[in-house]
């Protein structure tokens, strides 16, 4: 049973498990909408393959399609591009494939090649004219995206003293995000007269931040809040509402950290996200899926978040990826070291 | 893979004699360990002192392990291998759904904080786990034991 609080009525039920991944899923992407096509997601996983999953008319899901003769190693990570046609995949085999959607299948049309080891983490900007890649070699690469599926790296960024584990853009600006091993965040954007990026900002613990490796990252719908999750056990919300490249009187930059989750978790979280209704999910190494919402009734020390509902044993194992669909904001899919994605539905909540 | 011993002549003690166990639940994380190989010496890891009765706490009913073991130098570069043995082996005996801590004993290792910090990261033990070497190195550790 959902342990909600507040006497309300909130349940987190379980629609459907998908099973197909014979080894732990990583990391799991919905599909932008489409005019007329039903919700797709995609997953990825140890087992070295990419499934994509569509809901049928029946209301169903299914497995459409496996892509699992690119990647020679495990698929850390995936991402659809903002029109949705493209998919990319990020591999422990060092590369970041790009797969395009030709109506029901998918072409790998392009493999981006330059990390030394593992890549971790693949993200598009807004704009879809821009992607991001880190992984084990302490670096952020960003690629410009071109016509006829080329794909040329503009910048590799070195700032990071570990692992990148994610980067993640805002969702309007052509700012980005990455988090890392070395407990650290950085926010990365581009100089205007000389088109090279920089670093612009650093959130470490000196910065109310993190004390342990920060695993992921998520931005609220405008953009104006940043949630963060670490292996500290906590999550950290930042007000990213201040333009990060303007020069701050503060210490610690224009982002500002403004309230720590803590308590709640008592393993490794390793995934966030924020739904575009304001609730934010996680998933932790407790096998467990937690919902937390803004507390709007008390606001005199600044803005504080509770937990609305803990799903006990949401998963057999760790839980590696949650995800709120983007049209439906009631359906959250979730991914796990036991290899299978369940999809949620979440009910209950008065907007 | 050539590679110099690191710690060319370890302490090796006595085996302990070990009564058999009757049941399944009585299988645990000690004769689990006790029958790993050291990566670089022909002695199981109880033999060289790196494991010890007292290294193991398994709480069966959160379903959790903590391994904590002793480096036979304070450099090992060993370590981190010996400590992904320990996880292949646990993750062979128990259940997949037991969550697993490896630490090394405080003050045994120079760089204890960053060992410890690599060897509960999912993400690079995953990573460890498929790189050939390593995974040979690890093979060896958990199949060639037991003189």
């Amino acid at each position: 049973m959902d342990s909600s609080l507040d006497g309300c009525d909130v349940e987190l039920r379980e629609l459907q498990r998908l099973e197909g991944h014979t080894d732990r899923v990583w990391s799991l992407s919905w599909a932008p909408p489409l005019a007329g096509s039903p919700p797709m997601l995609a997953s990825c996983s140890g087992d070295k393959s990419v499934r994509i999953w569509q809901q049928t008319p029946s209301g169903v899901w299914d497995c459409k399609a496996v892509l699992d003769e690119t990647h020679t190693r495990t698929v850390r990570s995936c991402a659809w591009s903002p029109s949705g046609k493209m998919l990319a995949t990020a591999s422990f085999d060092a590369t970041t494939a790009i797969w395009e959607r030709v109506g029901s299948d998918f072409d790998c049309v392009a493999t981006l090649e330059g990390h030394e080891n593992e890549v971790k983490s693949v993200a598009w900007s807004a704009s879809g004219m821009l992607l991001a890649t880190c992984g084990r070699d302490k670096s952020v690469w960003i690629w410009e995206v071109q016509p006829g599926n080329e794909f040329e790296c503009v910048s590799v960024l070195q700032g990071h003293t570990q692992d990148v584990k994610m980067v993640q853009w805002h969702p309007s600006a052509d700012v980005l995000v990455s988090v890392s091993y070395d407990n650290s965040i950085k926010v990365w954007a581009e100089d205007g007269d000389s088109d090279d990026w920089h670093c612009i900002q650093t959130l470490g613990e000196s910065c109310c931040g993190h004390s342990s490796t920060v695993w992921a990252l998520s931005f609220n719908s405008t953009g104006d809040r940043m949630v963060t999750c670490s292996d500290d056990l906590t999550l950290k919300i930042w007000d990213t509402s201040d333009n990060p490249s303007q020069t701050s009187s503060g210490r610690c930059g224009s982002w500002k950290h403004l309230c720590t989750l803590s308590g709640y978790h008592d393993r490794t979280v390793f995934s966030v996200h924020w739904s575009s209704t304001g609730i934010i999910a996680s998933g932790a190494a407790d096998d467990a899926i937690r919902l937390f919402i803004e507390n709007k009734d008390s606001s005199i020390d600044g803005p504080s978040y509770k937990l609305l509902l803990k799903k006990e044993k949401a998963h057999d194992m760790d839980v590696n990826s949650v995800q709120w669909n983007p049209k439906e904001p009631e359906l959250l899919a979730s991914a796990s070291d036991d290899g299978t994605i369940k999809i949620w539905r979440l009910s209950g909540i008065s907007s | 893979m050539t590679l110099g011993l690191i710690n060319a002549n370890p302490i090796v003690h006595a085996k302990r004699e070990r009564v058999a166990r009757a049941t399944v639940e009585d299988f645990n994380a000690e004769d689990a360990v006790d029958a790993l190989g050291d990566p670089e010496h022909p002695y199981s890891l109880e033999q060289l002192s790196v494991l010890s009765e007292e290294s193991i706490t398994v709480d069966e009913k959160l379903g959790r392990i903590l391994i904590t073991f002793t480096p036979t130098v304070q450099h090992c570069s060993m370590a981190t291998v010996i400590g992904l043995c320990l996880r292949v082996k646990l993750i062979q005996c128990f259940p997949p759904h037991y969550k697993v801590d490896i630490n090394v004993s405080p003050g045994s290792h120079a760089n204890e904080e960053s060992v410890n910090k690599q060897l509960n990261d999912k993400e690079r033990v995953a990573a460890a786990l498929e790189n050939p070497n390593l995974r040979q190195l690890v093979d060896e550790c958990l199949y060639s034991n037991e003189l």
